[in-house]
């Protein structure tokens, strides 16, 4: 049922039709999207144009109310059985989940743990993997992301760039098959910001597959395969960064976008 | 740390101002504001002091002889020994049903959450005293203890008055009541540790449980160990109340040789310095353990030593303390 055909490879990503509400206020209503291996996809829109949510839908740490949402062709929340979707148990979700990194806006490092054991700690106790292998990983994340020698730092000793940058680490270390970035820069001093997307440009360029909601429009120019603007819980346009931040087609994204000229 | 040079800030302002400033206008130079309330207050706790010191000395009634010969006596250390057992039995029970209670009462399923709430709104609800009583006197409402199927075969049975001794009365009196009082302590730490933790733990594919243990239970501990500590030093006290149900603890041992002896005030002088004792032990551990789970943090509890000790002058007025370089 969610096979493809063997010539063209399964989107990593692919929404059809999501669909969430809190309470009355729909959120999202109806919004597609397909994310190909290696593509990196800058997710631009107003605050309360619903792509955090949408972000937070794909690894279900918000639930949907309707559409489906596939992650390397399979349901996160759901397993197919005859043909309607039967919800999983938590434990087969938290399984599921380790496929899709997630970078927050607030960093969520865990505070009493070193950026060292923040990196290891799901690979190891998550995936089972062997500590020498992970530790040595771990190392070369640090170093990935320009933090080598601050293993042992606890996170309220780093500024909120290198927080954020471990975080980065801390969801590599798990090889996802696809990374989220929800507003990553936001909660960092201008002077910061540059650090973390430095990091993340390096990741796309080296063929990471990313979705990446923010608001920095000069990171979407450089290091996007794809721009999708959203507004009022839809996708209004979606195409190549030149076309769509250069030439905007709509109304509504050319009035986003004049507030950042 | 961007500390602006002191010569360099003076050299500014009198660039401003045009007119030199003497290099004494400097906070470090400033003179100390006195505190003549404290030095008032200070005399007249010296005086009642010195009152209480000369009562304790010169009034016979209190028998201190008559204390030194019981406070060690064998009956008064088994009595102790009740008290200690009981204290480390009853809080053992507390902090586990506390902790079932409190997941229960921040679980997704309505019906543990209603049913925590109830336990927890009938043992808060209720006294101490009472619920010891009740448990004491369990077999007028209940003869026959029997596990088997609800409604159907039994598969052993006991006769309630020999199951329920005075002790596993104390303990189930005890026990039950601090559960209720540790839930809502449990509950109100996983509530303090912020929610991004959770999310952080889910987007990393860890079971619910493994972010309970590994990420959520060791951030609330800084919450959950000081008020616990409280609870430990209440419960010390709290199992006086079983000398109501003539379970041989401190106080009911000392009460049954100054029954036959009649030196009251001196036997109940044992009781009192030994729980003073206990609770003092229990107080310097609290302490330490409290500065041990407030590791890192900005605002370090200042302890009665720091109090007492006459700060040196030029911390008066500390500097910044260095923060993450944000």
């Amino acid at each position: 049922m969610t096979q493809q055909p063997a010539t063209a490879p399964a989107p990593v990503l692919s929404a059809r039709g999501v669909r969430k509400s809190f309470g009355h206020v729909e959120v999202l209503r109806g919004i597609d999207l397909d994310v190909e291996a290696g593509e990196t996809v800058v997710i631009l829109g107003p605050s309360g144009s619903g792509k955090s949510t949408f972000l937070r839908c794909i690894n279900l740490l918000e639930s949907l109310y309707g559409g489906r949402i596939l992650v390397d062709g399979r349901d996160v929340g759901f397993e197919v059985r005859g043909d309607r979707l039967h919800e999983l148990a938590p434990d087969e979700i938290a399984r599921r989940r380790r496929d899709i990194g997630m970078v927050f806006q607030q960093f969520n490092l865990f505070p009493h743990m070193t950026a060292f054991e923040n990196i290891i700690e799901a690979p190891v106790g998550v995936k089972g993997e062997k500590r020498a292998e992970a530790t040595e990983r771990a190392r070369a994340l640090l170093a990935q992301v320009g933090l080598s020698g601050r293993e042992d730092a606890y996170p309220r000793q780093l500024s909120g760039g290198q927080q954020q940058r471990v975080a980065i680490a801390r969801a590599l270390a798990m090889r996802p098959k696809l990374m989220l970035f929800d507003e990553p820069t936001s909660a960092l001093d201008p002077e910061l910001v540059g650090e973390v997307l430095q990091t993340m440009k390096q990741l796309a360029s080296q063929g990471l597959t990313m979705v990446v909601v923010t608001h920095e429009i000069s990171f979407a120019r450089e290091a996007a395969d794809r721009v999708v603007f959203m507004d009022g819980g839809l996708v209004v346009e979606e195409g190549k960064p030149e076309d769509v931040i250069d030439n905007p087609r709509h109304e509504r994204t050319r009035s986003f976008l004049a507030r950042f000229l | 740390m961007a500390v602006p040079d002191k010569a360099g800030v003076v050299r500014r302002r009198q660039d401003a101002a045009a007119a030199p400033e003497p290099a004494t206008l400097d906070v470090s130079n400033a003179t100390r504001r006195q505190h003549p309330i404290r030095w008032l207050a200070g005399i007249l706790v010296a005086v009642l002091l010195a009152q209480l010191i000369n009562m304790l000395v010169t009034n016979d009634n209190f028998g201190w002889s008559v204390v030194a010969q019981w406070f060690t006596a064998e009956s008064i250390m088994r009595g102790l020994g009740v008290t200690l057992v009981l204290t480390v039995i009853a809080m053992v029970i507390g902090i586990v049903l506390g902790v079932l209670l409190a997941v229960c009462r921040i679980s997704g399923n309505p019906l543990l959450r209603a049913a925590a709430g109830a336990y927890i709104w009938f043992f808060r609800g209720t006294p101490t005293l009472v619920q010891l009583i009740f448990f004491y006197n369990l077999s007028a409402l209940l003869p026959r203890i029997s596990f088997g199927i609800p409604f159907g075969p039994e598969f052993v049975a006991f006769d309630t008055n020999t199951v329920i001794t005075p002790l596993l009365a104390a303990i189930l009196g005890l026990g039950l009541n601090e559960g209720a009082y540790m839930a809502e302590i449990v509950r109100g730490g996983l509530l303090s540790v912020d929610h991004g933790q959770r999310e952080a733990g889910q987007a990393l594919g860890m079971t619910d449980r493994r972010i309970m243990k590994r990420v959520i239970l060791p951030q609330a501990m800084r919450f959950i160990v000081p008020p616990t500590g409280n609870q430990v030093i209440s419960m010390v006290k709290a199992t006086a109340l079983v000398s109501v149900i003539a379970l041989s603890d401190l106080l009911y041992t000392a009460q049954s040789i100054y029954n036959r002896t009649f030196e009251t005030i001196p036997l109940l002088l044992v009781a009192v310095i030994w729980y003073l004792v206990v609770t003092s032990v229990l107080y310097f551990g609290q302490s330490f353990i409290e500065r041990h789970y407030a590791r890192g943090d900005r605002q370090q509890p200042s302890s009665f030593w720091d109090f007492l000790r006459i700060r040196p002058k030029r911390n008066a007025f500390p500097a910044v303390t260095e923060g993450p370089s944000t």
